[in-house]
């Protein structure tokens, strides 16, 4: 019986283009993500990982090309717009509200999301649904214990925690995450890793996630695709990936260990 | 057309003081990004002491040509108190949010406003024997006098002479290479403290000859440095900071627009000066010259 | 920034004292000291307002010398062609002024940043500055104009009182009244969802805008609200000082502002109205002892600047910290 079985495409991106100086950034990449999937998104530095992300965000404007997120085009869209739409993103170099709590943090994410950021004459500590919601996702993440901490004093593990959490806080369709073990030490990659891959799996969110270390792209990722010189040089599974010889040549080099 | 010509004049005068605050105030943001605040009372400061350096050596009622040089002891002390000021009050904000900078900057206009008060008085002084001494000239039907040709003639040659030390001398390009790139330039060996220092120096140095030029024509008063902060302000904006080039550009039209304001719309003519500047900062905020 | 006080119980147990202290002043005190204080309050509004943009968004405005003047100028105006003597009129006509200006001025400014911001709030305040200053037909110049004393709540002073107890009696509990209420509503405006965002803002523009706040939409209302309290100020003062003049638009005064706003410390609620009304009496008493007193203030704010950049307020945080860390340690085992 031929079930329709087509997955649901949430996002497609059509010879999407953006140079700076003379250099292709990011080359007529045609790009596509499935609705509930989650994705590793490889390269070398330079490769154009970052922008694709900074451009389908609305960080930058894209120069040529397209961009459609279930069924719509927001190749124009503003930041403030995409983010409507479901779109977040988390930061390579983590960026994060320093002086406020780490709770404060997230509060901030669910108020915004709820439109109560309007709200000049409430008390943001008075409301008790988004505080709960915050602990929650805090407690999701490991974070509970330093909720009153402020963020600018948490370990760089926790803050690239932090930094996903408040993308997630979002409730996103779809989560672009930029190298979030990045700067991390190697025993806490894997705890920071299956804290997100849980909270993206519970949630039903689609996630693309940006990383260099290769351990933790084979063990956690069932699609990758890989960009080199700003163009998309291979996508498949991680056996597919493991055994192109243009990936090997281009990306893996020899420090990767099976 | 003498009328004309003494607009123009008039015009190129304005622009040409102006000018020597305005490039110092720029040329200090574009090696070091600070904007200093008391900058107008290192221009007021130069005309203190050039007032008061020729009025204990004048003597009799022609002055004579070694006493004009004699003004030169303005930006010299100028020059002086900015390489004292540098490194006490400005390095050690350095590494904080350029929001201090203003605030000591501010405290710092504030201590020099006063500080001339205590040594000169609250009195204005005049040299006014130096600006008679150069006589006038008669253009068509007007007088004009000729010491502001020699003002304008100051300009001229100070632009010229600071664009051959910035674009023709080693010193010149450490100084670029700093304002470019502070780290690469200091990664290269470039003893940046020193650079900012001397940065600094020749921009109080430029500041003070505006003041020293300026004062047989007006004399020097107290507030003046801060009523010349914010044209040299306005001419910053509309030229770029960090922009030589943007100053001089700036202080012509600033002189231009001054000039008739004066002589058509004298009430608003302060009003369109810093509606200008917003403008700029409107349309084009880097400045004509500027870079971001 | 310390982190925020769950509910209103603490920050009242800490007011509540003060507020008393301050009620039962004029009983206590000679008139002069009264009269002194309704100015530093005065000022406290206005830095209440001002520390909305630079505490706790970021933005440090060289120009609010235009909300203070631009309320101070509605009130001289009123009176004098609209011939109104009610004080709730004319501290609304100063509100209204204020918050045309500053909406106008904010659409201008709040596109820009840290030095840029600085200089363009700085400019079109001297734009206001140079208008009074020139056109000294309608606003009096340099002369500036008189205001005569308004009634409070409809009842005026009363033919022969004397005027130095009309202000250090019921113009003082007038002003205490409204900086009471000034300082409870900016109090919820900077603990509300809104203020938090303004933080964040404040804190990484860029991550703001990734959760959907736009930046510079907020920033313009926090400019409209700096600017309506700053010119409420400007508007309680005038009565008290009797005249307005240009002086007030000047320059010279925002970096007054500024001053006090450091000097008490920007990063606490309370730290810019302990600031302005410190530097009240600082300035009071500088300018009686010395004809050098902005020498005094500039080594003052250097001072300040280089060794105590967190203002009085944040010196007092640091000390309380350390005692109950003492505290703490003498009460541990």
């Amino acid at each position: 019986m031929e079930e329709d079985a087509r997955a649901v495409s949430l996002l497609q991106t059509t010879q999407l283009t953006k140079y700076f100086g003379d250099t292709h950034a990011v080359d007529h990449v045609d790009f596509t993500v499935t609705e509930g999937e989650v994705l590793a998104l490889i390269g070398s530095n330079g490769a154009g990982k970052t922008t694709l992300i900074n451009l389908i965000s609305g960080l930058i404007p894209v120069d040529s090309g397209a961009i459609v997120f279930q069924g719509a085009d927001i190749t124009r869209d503003s930041i403030h717009e995409k983010i409507a739409r479901g779109i977040a993103r988390s930061f390579q170099l983590v960026n994060l509200f320093d002086q406020l709590t780490t709770l404060d943090n997230l509060a901030l994410a669910i108020f915004s999301r709820d439109g109560k950021t309007r709200k000049l004459f409430s008390l943001s500590d008075a409301d008790r649904a988004v505080r709960d919601e915050a602990v929650s996702v805090l407690e999701q993440f490991g974070l509970a214990a330093k909720a009153g901490m402020a963020a600018g004093g948490l370990s760089q593990g926790e803050r690239k925690l932090l930094d996903v959490a408040v993308a997630y806080a979002l409730k996103p369709k779809l989560l672009f995450l930029d190298e979030p073990t990045s700067g991390v030490s190697t025993r806490e990659k894997a705890p920071i890793m299956d804290i997100i891959t849980q909270v993206v799996r519970a949630g039903g969110i689609t996630a693309v996630i940006v990383e260099h270390d290769m351990d933790v792209v084979f063990k956690y990722c069932p699609r990758i695709v890989a960009m080199h010189q700003g163009t998309i040089l291979a996508d498949g599974t991680p056996d597919e990936i493991r055994n192109n010889e243009q990936v090997t040549a281009n990306l893996l080099g020899t420090q990767h260990h099976a | 057309m003498d009328t004309l010509l003494i607009h123009i004049l008039n015009s190129l005068l304005y622009a040409a003081v102006l000018f020597l605050i305005a490039g110092g105030l720029s040329l200090i943001y574009g090696v070091m990004h600070i904007v200093n605040l008391a900058h107008g009372n290192l221009y007021a400061f130069g005309a203190f002491v050039a007032a008061w350096a020729v009025g204990l050596l004048v003597g009799g009622a022609t002055p004579t040509p070694v006493l004009y040089l004699v003004l030169l002891a303005g930006p010299v002390a100028a020059a002086a108190l900015g390489a004292v000021l540098e490194p006490t009050l400005l390095r050690p904000l350095y590494k904080r949010p350029e929001e201090y900078q203003l605030l000591i900057t501010f405290g710092l206009l504030l201590i020099l406003e006063d500080l001339m008060r205590l040594i000169w008085g609250p009195y204005p002084l005049s040299v006014s024997a130096l600006f008679e001494g150069m006589g006038s000239l008669t253009i068509g039907e007007s007088i004009y006098p000729t010491y502001n040709l020699a003002v304008i003639v100051v300009g001229a040659l100070a632009a010229a002479g600071l664009w051959a030390f910035i674009y023709r001398t080693q010193f010149g390009v450490v100084l670029r290479a700093t304002s470019q790139n502070m780290r690469m330039a200091q990664a290269m060996g470039v003893n940046v403290n020193r650079v900012y220092v001397q940065a600094f120096t020749l921009g109080c140095f430029m500041a003070g000859l505006g003041g020293a030029i300026v004062v047989p024509q007006q004399g020097a008063v107290l507030g003046m440095g801060v009523d010349a902060l914010i044209l040299a302000f306005v001419v910053v904006v509309i030229g770029g900071l960090g922009s030589l080039e943007g100053a001089l550009v700036g202080a012509l039209m600033v002189g231009v627009v001054r000039e008739l304001g004066i002589t058509f719309f004298p009430e608003v003519e302060l009003a369109v000066l810093y509606l200008m500047a917003a403008v700029v900062l409107l349309i084009r905020p880097a400045g004509l010259f500027g870079r971001a | 920034m310390s982190p925020v006080p769950s509910g209103i119980r603490r920050p009242l147990a800490a007011a509540g004292p003060i507020v008393l202290v301050l009620a039962i002043l004029p009983w206590v005190v000679e008139p002069y000291q009264t009269v002194l204080l309704s100015y530093g309050l005065v000022f406290a509004i206005a830095a209440l307002g001002f520390n909305l943009l630079l505490g706790y968004t970021g933005l440090l405005s060289f120009g609010h010398s235009a909300y203070f003047g631009v309320g101070a100028y509605a009130v001289a105006f009123t009176v004098k062609y609209l011939k109104v003597g009610s004080m709730e009129l004319l501290l609304l006509a100063g509100i209204l002024a204020s918050a045309l200006v500053a909406a106008i001025f904010g659409l201008v400014c709040v596109r820009y940043t840290r030095i840029f911001f600085g200089i363009l709030t700085l400019a079109l305040s001297q734009v206001l500055w140079s208008l009074a200053f020139k056109f000294f037909w309608v606003t009096g110049g340099t002369d500036g104009l008189r205001v005569p004393t308004p009634t409070l709540l409809g009842v005026s002073m009363g033919a022969g009182q004397d005027k130095m107890a009309f202000l250090a009696h019921r113009y003082y509990y007038y002003v205490l009244v409204v900086f009471v209420a000034a300082t409870a509503v900016m109090w919820v405006i900077v603990h509300s969802p809104f203020g938090k965002a303004l933080e964040a803002i404040r804190d990484n523009e860029t991550r703001a805008e990734f959760v959907g706040v736009q930046v510079w939409h907020y920033r313009w209302v926090a400019f409209l609200i700096s600017g309506v309290f700053t010119g409420l100020a400007g508007a309680l003062w005038v009565p008290l000082n009797g005249l307005t003049t240009p002086d007030i638009l000047h320059w010279t005064f925002s970096g007054e502002i500024v001053f006090f706003t450091v000097l008490g410390g920007f990063k606490t609620f309370a730290g810019p109205i302990v600031g302005a009304v410190v530097f009240n009496y600082l300035k009071t008493f500088a300018v009686g002892y010395t004809v050098y007193w902005q020498m005094f203030l500039g080594v003052v704010l250097v001072t300040l600047v280089l060794a105590l950049p967190t203002g009085i307020m944040g010196m007092v945080a640091r000390l309380a910290q350390k005692w109950s860390q003492k505290w703490k340690r003498t009460l541990a085992p």
